[in-house]
This record gives structure tokens, C-alpha cells and sequence, in this order.
């Protein structure tokens, strides 16, 4: 009987200790972390947007951006989101439209990323039909003029790669890669992306002055009786410089892209574009949906004498019947030199988010 | 005699306690914000679609309607005041912010209910409020600071049939010359209300009333750049004061 029992009690315990070891090596734990906030972000605004399913962690962080600068996940590993998303444009590049792998262009300028988890309604896009970042981050990857790839290739590819599936089972824990997982860490490091040292961030902290120019220009930005921007672009309480909301800003009489109103359906949103932030305008031109204007003076002269009427302008546009705010010439360059002050190259200098 | 004495006693014990100890119910209050025009209510679904009249024959829409209220507070009969330190941005466009549950129960009893359109001066300071700088709800320290009452903004046609924007927003009255403010938030008291269960009382806005009573107001003459007007935040007060604000229903 003794005989018996002494090997079955040592089958047991190599077992257990064979066991134990196994699960050591299977678990991991990813460390989680949180967004550096700016000072005048916690002292102005409400805690940023971090989905309950999709916290941020180091190595969350860590893979999104590798998987951000990475060509891979285009068909022909040509592209990757930092193609059409360059740091060193604020995340967004500097031509009218985006070329895609197949040579063909989009109707859109790309949007710059940055502050993306203030974005409190989570409607991303200039049309608002993406209701997350990982929602957003599906669809390039299998857009025909874009990446013109599809998910279970891209899924494939990365499966098959000799560092991906290591880093996605210290991400999420997880053996298999799928895009889920995938636009889940991209979101993770577009949520990093803050800027918020501007020199006028600086200024409003008490760190430096602004010129008389951009003082004025200031003062022109907040009057109602001159620029009237404040309404829809954030002001000195809201470091966004954008509300995110959806405006008809006057740029045509008749519409060739209905914006907002192809993803309601509503007639009455015909026209309209969520409100950019003014934020690193320095390193984002062209502007506006369609990048119609290459420069920041042709933005000021469209709100000061070139606005257009229509159906679904938005009655902020007070002054559209006048063609706009009439702006004096002195206003208007001091408005630019305000709105200059608003850009941050210590964000598109920033080595954590270069490739 | 020693058991019955104990046994007595104890009845008599238990009986006292019953008619002492029936508690006063605690009831919850959410308040429900509903807006009309003289009647005619007023939902997301007429945002840019429908279209009123105003008292001065204006045919006007309305794009966007916000405003705040602050220093909710409940009286009951005996003069004791329950405040509720908070304040409340209403949204049409938001279904979702027409609703505000109070932070905390009360007894049942008879109530009025009070609260101020927009925010006192004491309120009134700019920047402190980060859930309405991220709302974008600021007014500019050059035209007084602090926040906006309501925005009301929409379209009106004018005298010739031409379509007009409309910015009717209230804020603290400024004089820029004088450098000098007036307080034109204002406090609503309703009638008597009798709270037995937990209720939903309806707080009714008239938007139609902003243009009338006791200053008729012509689109045609102020429509716009009303911020730094301080006669039309003056205007714009006495008249939200006129009976704009109503007690709806009360269901509990």
C-alpha cells in the first residue's frame, strides 16, 4: 500500500509544481497608467473619456503606437496611420487630400489628432459618424481609398510576426489577434496624444506675456461685436479651442458633401462640420473639412467678408447676410497672431510620439 | 401576579412604541424641464423645423436652445429650507439633461420650490465650473464674465420676408463704459406643492414669453450682439421674470 501511494503522491505534486510554473508564464498583467493632463486641463475641464473596457496601460500604449507607425496594416504594407497622421503635423499632413495605397484621394482633409479624450460627446470625424476612437480606427483599414485592406489579412499578417504576438498577450492578454484588440491599442496611444503647452497655455499660467498683436488679437477673438469666435472654439476657460459640436460655417451655397446630414438622415444638418480645434494651426494646414483654405489668412477673410448663405447656416453666422464680420485689416492680422500663439511645438516635438 | 404584572407592562411597552414610531416618509424629487411656446410644447423634433410667431408678428425657429438654472432650494410650510448646492444646464437638443433628480431626500410634506434663472453674482465667476467650460457655456471677462443664462439662437424673418439670424442670449448685464455689472438673474418660486410619494414635478419654460411682457420685443430691431447690450439684458431679465417660468405637472 506504501509503495503504491509514495509515487502517485510524487505524480501529484510534480503535477501541481508543472501546473503552477505553466500559469506563471501564461498570466501577465499589464501595468495600467493614466493620461498626463495639463494643468489647465484639470483646472478647467471635466476628466477626459477612458472607456471602462479599454483602460490605458503601459504596454496598451506601447503596442498602439507601434501598431500606429506600422505599414503593416495597410494590403500592400505601404501605409501606415502616421502616413496620413504626422507628428510632426499635429497628426495630420500637410496636402488638400490623403492619398491612398491604390493612388486615389479622399473627399476629406485628414484630421489632426490631439486632445482626443476631451472630446466629451465622442463623435469623431468631421461628421460625427464614428461614436469612439476604436470605432474610428476600424474603418481605414479597410476603406478602398485608404489602406484598401481588410481585418482577418491584418490579423493574419500580425499573428504571423515575430514580436506582435508577444506584445498583444502583454496588452490585452491574449493569444489571438483580432481587430478589436488591434484598434483598441491605436485608441490607446491617440488618447496620449495631448497638447497643451502652447505659448498662450503658458501665458494664462502666468510664464510669459503675449505681444500687443496677439493681445489684441485675443480681444478680437472674444469680442462679440468683432470675431465673435468664442461661441464655437473654446475660449481662455476652455483650453480645447473647439466645442465639437457641428456648425454650418457658411463655406457654400449649395452642398456637394452633406457632413453631418448623411449620417442623420436630417435635412437640417446638411452642410455640417464639427468645429476643429484652433489649437497647432501652425503645422495643420490646409483647413477646414475640405482643405479648401492653404492659409490662416484665407480662414480669417472666409468668417470676415466670404460667407455664403444657405438653408442650414448656423445663426452664429450672424453676420453672413453682410458676408461676414467685416473685419479691419489690423484685426485680422492680430487675430492671426492670437491664433498662432495656440500651437504647441513641444507636442509635435514630443519623442514619445515619434516614431 | 409577578408574570402578569411583566406581561402587562410589556404590552403596554410595545403599544407606545407603535404609535410613537411611524416614521415620516422620505420622498425623492426629480424635476423635469419642459419647454412651450404659449402653450404649444417644445421639443428637440421642432429645432430648426418649426416654425412661431412672436408678439411683435416675427415669424422666427429656434436652432438652439440652453440655459441654467442654480440654487434649487425646497420650504416647506414650516419656513425650513432644503438647498440643493448644485446647478443645472438644460439642453432641448439633449433629452437626457431635461431631467434633474435632487441630491438628496426629503420628508413628505407641503413644498415650494425655488431657483434662480441663470446664476447670482456670488455664483457668477468665471471659469470655476469645469462641467460648463466644457460645455462652452463662458462669457468673456470683457463682456462681464462668468457664464451665459440661456442661448437661444435661431432664425427670423424680417420685415421683408428675408431670413435673419437671431442670437438671443442672456447673461449678467455689462457696461462696458461704466465698467459696471447688474444682476439680471432672477429667482422663480412656484406655488404649493403637496409631496406624499416620490415625485416628478414639471417646471414649464414659455419660450415665447422672452419676447414679450413687459417688453414687446422686435427681432428686427435687436437680434444679435446682445451680450454687451446692457438696456437689452435688462429687457431680457424683466421680461424671463413676467412669467416665463410655471409649475407644471406634479406626478407622484
Amino acid at each position: 500500500m506504501i509503495k503504491k501511494s509514495i509515487p502517485l503522491t510524487l505524480l501529484i505534486l510534480l503535477s501541481i509544481s508543472c501546473s503552477s510554473k505553466g500559469e506563471e508564464e501564461s498570466v501577465y498583467t499589464p501595468v495600467q497608467t493614466s493620461l498626463e493632463t495639463p494643468e489647465l486641463f484639470q483646472q478647467k475641464l471635466i476628466a477626459p473619456v477612458i472607456p471602462t473596457n479599454n483602460p490605458l496601460t503601459i504596454e496598451g500604449i506601447a503596442l498602439g503606437k507601434k501598431l500606429f507607425f506600422d505599414p503593416i496594416l495597410s494590403k500592400d504594407n505601404t501605409q501606415s496611420c502616421a502616413s496620413c497622421h504626422d507628428p510632426k503635423n499635429a497628426f495630420t499632413d500637410d496636402t488638400r487630400f490623403s492619398e491612398g495605397i491604390d493612388g486615389k484621394f479622399g473627399t476629406r482633409n485628414s484630421m489632426p489628432l490631439f486632445n482626443l479624450a476631451w472630446n466629451f460627446d465622442e463623435r469623431f470625424m468631421w461628421d460625427g459618424k464614428e461614436l469612439s476612437i476604436e470605432r474610428q480606427a476600424f474603418s481605414p483599414v479597410r476603406n478602398p481609398i485608404e489602406m484598401h485592406s481588410d481585418w482577418k489579412n491584418v490579423a493574419k499578417k500580425l499573428q504571423e510576426h515575430a514580436e506582435y504576438p508577444t506584445l498583444f498577450k502583454q496588452a490585452f492578454g491574449a493569444l489571438k489577434i483580432d481587430s478589436t484588440l488591434v484598434t483598441k491599442a491605436i485608441a490607446q496611444f491617440e488618447r496620449t496624444l495631448v497638447s497643451g503647452n502652447s505659448k498662450f497655455d503658458q501665458y494664462l499660467l502666468g510664464k510669459v506675456e503675449l505681444t500687443l498683436e496677439e493681445q489684441n488679437g485675443f480681444n478680437v477673438f472674444m469680442d462679440e461685436t468683432r470675431g465673435d469666435c468664442f461661441h464655437c472654439h473654446g475660449s481662455d476657460n476652455n483650453p480645447l479651442w473647439t466645442d465639437n459640436k457641428f456648425h454650418n460655417n457658411g463655406l457654400d451655397e449649395t452642398f456637394t458633401d452633406l457632413g453631418l446630414g448623411v449620417v442623420t438622415g436630417d435635412p437640417n444638418d446638411h452642410g455640417k462640420f464639427r468645429s476643429p480645434s484652433l489649437r497647432n494651426l501652425k503645422f495643420t494646414a490646409p483647413y477646414m473639412h475640405d482643405g479648401r483654405f492653404a492659409t490662416l489668412e484665407e480662414v480669417i477673410n472666409h468668417y470676415s467678408e466670404g460667407l455664403k448663405l444657405s438653408s442650414t447656416i448656423d445663426p452664429l453666422m450672424k453676420k453672413a447676410n453682410q458676408g461676414g464680420v467685416q473685419l479691419s485689416d489690423k484685426d485680422k492680422a492680430d487675430l492671426k497672431a492670437f491664433l498662432l500663439s495656440l500651437s504647441d511645438d513641444d507636442f509635435v516635438n514630443n519623442p514619445k510620439f515619434q516614431q | 401576579m409577578k408574570y402578569f404584572l411583566t406581561f402587562f407592562l410589556s404590552a403596554l411597552l410595545f403599544s407606545c412604541s407603535s404609535d410613537n414610531d411611524e416614521s415620516i416618509k422620505e420622498v425623492s424629487v426629480k424635476l423635469k424641464f419642459s419647454q412651450n411656446w404659449d402653450g404649444t410644447l417644445i421639443e428637440k423634433s421642432d429645432l430648426e423645423n418649426t416654425e412661431f410667431t412672436n408678439k411683435t408678428g416675427s415669424k422666427l425657429s429656434i436652432s438652439r436652445l440652453r440655459y441654467l438654472i442654480s440654487r434649487i432650494s425646497l420650504v416647506n410650510g414650516a419656513g425650513d429650507t432644503t438647498k440643493f448646492d448644485s446647478y443645472k444646464l438644460i439642453d432641448v437638443s439633449k433629452p437626457d439633461s431635461l431631467t434633474y433628480t435632487l441630491s438628496e431626500k426629503i420628508s413628505e410634506g407641503s413644498y415650494k420650490l425655488l431657483f434662480a434663472f441663470g446664476f447670482n453674482n456670488s455664483d457668477n465667476q468665471s471659469g470655476v465650473y469645469p462641467d460648463l467650460n466644457s460645455a462652452d457655456w463662458n462669457v468673456p471677462d470683457m463682456m462681464g464674465g462668468g457664464y451665459h443664462f440661456m442661448q437661444l439662437d435661431g432664425k427670423y424673418k424680417d420685415t421683408l420676408g428675408v431670413e435673419n439670424p437671431y442670437n438671443f442670449h442672456a447673461v449678467r448685464a455689462y457696461n462696458k463704459e461704466k465698467d459696471s455689472i447688474l444682476d439680471t438673474s432672477f429667482g422663480v418660486e412656484t406655488g404649493s406643492i403637496l409631496l406624499k410619494n416620490n415625485a416628478t414635478i414639471e417646471i414649464k419654460m414659455n419660450v415665447a414669453g422672452w419676447f414679450k411682457s413687459p417688453n414687446d420685443w422686435d427681432l428686427n430691431e435687436k437680434s444679435v450682439d446682445l451680450m454687451m447690450d446692457f438696456e437689452a439684458q435688462k429687457e431680457i431679465s424683466e421680461n424671463g421674470k413676467s412669467g416665463v417660468f410655471s409649475l407644471g405637472n406634479i406626478s407622484q
